[in-house]
């Protein structure tokens, strides 16, 4: 038999490798646990590095169109599932990995070891993120996002007390009440197309009739409340202050992440169906999207300017984030992609930093230490643990300081990090899209944004103010090489986007314009052809 | 058949979404239990209704509107399983709440009064 190239099974790794190694890890006794982080990490690198490949091989010349399909199982495309990777898929392979290496790293001190099954459970949110990527299927992605939901119930609660708890119930009320909606949703999908493999949708869709239309429209909307509850859109996102308050601090940088793939599969199911290709129900519910996203802004800035607590700020810039991306698609679509990605990485790279420093600040002041106190107390574990990852560094407020301004500048957009590059090249595409005579929405949708980021300085400024410099008797934190070089590297990624900007726009550009031309992605999945066994060599077994 | 069905599965969805707006974490369950049948059966519906049609046959050369859809069929039996354990983990984490707080109401404290 013709075998697949081996280079095309790496587009399967990056969900099989978490799978297996977050399986291997269940066996293993806790108290081995520079073991099980050594598995994790390993496998957390080789993700790493099977994700930059694919970006190589998306971005080269390795796939025609630049889309690699992998015929799961090698059954023909609208039957079997097929992944997909193009470039999109395989920047957000990057980011996911980029992300869980820092944050692995950091939870190599203390978080691993205030649970059980830290690792497998960070496995398997792992195999859910990279599958939701990386799947064509609709109800594999109901699969993947069930792994990575149910993975991240377990994260949420690491760390067992009260607190979370209470949150964590909330979180995982809401989120089982909309993966029914997802399934209404992908029913109706069915039941109105006869297929659920993305492009094949994309494919199908012009030549509905009008009951079948009807069908369509709804399901699809409902599929959007599905996706749109992880997205955080106002008002399906009263869940995630809390949640992220209370998460732990490695939690809730990979639960930054997770409102991003809300927005993706938001973004990957749309274009595809609804592009341009969809005859008259192009762009629809793109109305819907901007009112949401333009509501969900407002809300994220009136709630960044009452929380108090790091956390919390955090949740509602992170709420801040996805409103401004929702908003910016669904108000010019094609025309603000490559920049609406470019503020995704700046703003979730910014925000995964800007989780794990909270905990490290919080260690200056004494409430975050006093809930700390109880869930170590829950798990009976010594106070002063050993330290065997990393040796003290001098200069910790320094460094403390200098990383919280720069997420706070990447956050608020100011200059002149990423965020300022993202925000500004926003604007001029926006008003690019319509040279002569702007509309008010467009001004109005501007103007929130600015108003989103006076609210975020606002806010930020008094938590860094209260940090550093009114918390009375400030005793630097021992903090570890271990804890400070991840959020160290997030932040240098966030400048090097800044550095690398024209690079990085380049890709992105690429990459937009790949993802307008859906016609290319039904020719490729469904003409991908499934390996021939040759009958010769058929075994006689 | 089509309109028993439809109005089952709306009723039963119906009661579980009075059900989860209830404040006691049992109500909650029991309220996604039942949106989780209603869902099911709603998922089989799009297969359209079909009696006494099978819905896989070894012969190549077939009418297809002589057999039933077989796909929502697999996609309910993937719905239950993901269904059932992810209620499951809810109960089990209901269990642990009722334990460290003391109580069964969902903020995991007594509503102040």
């Amino acid at each position: 038999m013709t075998a697949l190239p081996w280079m095309q099974h790496l587009i399967v790794v990056p969900v099989l490798l978490p799978l297996i190694v977050g399986a291997l890890l269940i066996p293993i006794n806790q108290s081995r646990h520079t073991l099980k982080f050594a598995l994790g990490l390993g496998s957390g690198m080789l993700s790493w590095l099977v994700a930059v490949a694919l970006l190589l091989m998306a971005d080269g010349a390795a796939w025609p169109d630049n889309i690699g399909v992998y015929l799961a199982a090698n059954w023909a495309a609208p039957f079997g599932i097929a992944l997909l990777v193009d470039r999109l898929a395989a920047l957000m392979l990057v980011l996911t990995a980029t992300i869980a290496l820092a944050v692995l790293l950091f939870s190599a001190r203390r978080w691993d070891r205030v649970g059980v099954s830290f690792h497998s459970l960070f496995q398997f949110l792992l195999m859910g993120l990279n599958g939701a990527f990386l799947t064509n299927d609709l109800f594999n992605l109901f699969v993947f996002f069930e792994v990575m939901l149910a993975a991240s119930y377990g994260l949420v609660l690491h760390g067992y007390n009260l607190r979370r708890i209470q949150a964590g119930m909330q979180y995982i009320a809401v989120n089982l009440v909309a993966s029914l909606l997802f399934l209404i949703g992908v029913s109706l999908i069915y039941a109105a197309t006869g297929t659920l493999n993305i492009a094949d949708l994309g494919a199908r869709v012009a030549s509905l009739g009008a009951q079948d239309t009807w069908l369509l429209q709804i399901g699809a909307s409902v599929l959007a409340l599905a996706f749109l509850t992880k997205g955080a859109m106002w008002p399906l996102g009263f869940w995630l202050p809390t949640t992220y308050a209370s998460a732990s601090a490695p939690v809730g940088a990979m639960l930054v992440l997770m409102t991003k793939v809300g927005v993706y599969a938001v973004l990957r199911v749309w274009l595809a169906v609804f592009g341009d290709a969809a005859g008259t129900l192009g762009g629809f519910g793109f109305t819907a999207l901007t009112v949401g996203g333009m509501a969900t802004l407002l809300f994220g800035a009136i709630g960044m300017l009452a929380s108090q607590d790091g956390g919390r700020m955090a949740g509602y810039g992170a709420i801040i984030s996805s409103g401004t991306l929702l908003a910016v698609i669904g108000h010019s679509g094609s025309a603000v992609l490559a920049s609406g990605l470019y503020y995704l990485l700046g703003s979730t790279l910014a925000m995964a930093a800007f989780m794990l420093l909270i905990e490290l600040t919080e260690r200056i002041r004494p409430p975050g230490a006093a809930l700390l106190a109880i869930t170590m107390e829950a798990f009976a574990i010594e106070d002063k643990p050993e330290d065997p990852v990393g040796v003290g560094i001098p200069g910790t407020l320094a460094f403390l300081g200098l990383s919280f301004a720069a997420c706070a500048v990447v956050i608020t957009g100011m200059p002149p990090l990423a965020g300022f590059v993202a925000k500004f090249s926003l604007f001029h595409a926006m008003l690019a899209a319509a040279p002569t005579d702007v509309p008010t929405t467009t001004w109005l949708l501007i103007a929130l944004m600015v108003v989103g980021g006076l609210a975020a300085i606002i806010a930020l400024m008094r938590l860094g103010v209260r940090t550093f410099w009114a918390s009375g008797v400030v005793t630097p934190p021992r903090l570890q090489f271990s804890e400070a070089a991840p959020i160290g590297a997030l932040v240098m990624l966030c400048v090097l986007l800044t550095v690398q900007a024209g690079t990085v726009f380049d890709y992105l550009g690429r990459t937009s314009d790949g993802l307008l031309r859906s016609g290319d992605y039904s020719q490729r999945v469904l003409g991908e052809p499934p390996v021939q066994r040759q009958p010769g060599v058929e075994s006689t077994r | 058949m089509e309109l028993v069905l439809a109005i089952s599965v709306g009723v039963v969805f119906g009661a579980g979404i009075w059900l989860i707006l209830r404040p006691r974490t049992f109500q909650l369950i029991t309220g996604l239990l039942l949106m989780s049948y209603a869902v099911n059966l709603f998922i089989f519906a799009m297969g359209r209704l079909w009696v006494d049609k099978p819905p896989i046959t070894p012969t190549p050369a077939i009418d297809p509107s002589q057999f039933a859809d077989p796909l929502p069929q697999g996609l309910v039996l993937t719905a239950i399983v993901i269904g059932f354990a992810t209620t499951a983990l809810y109960l089990v984490m209901m269990i642990g709440a009722r334990g460290l707080s003391g109580s069964d109401h969902v903020d995991g404290e007594e509503p102040r009064s």
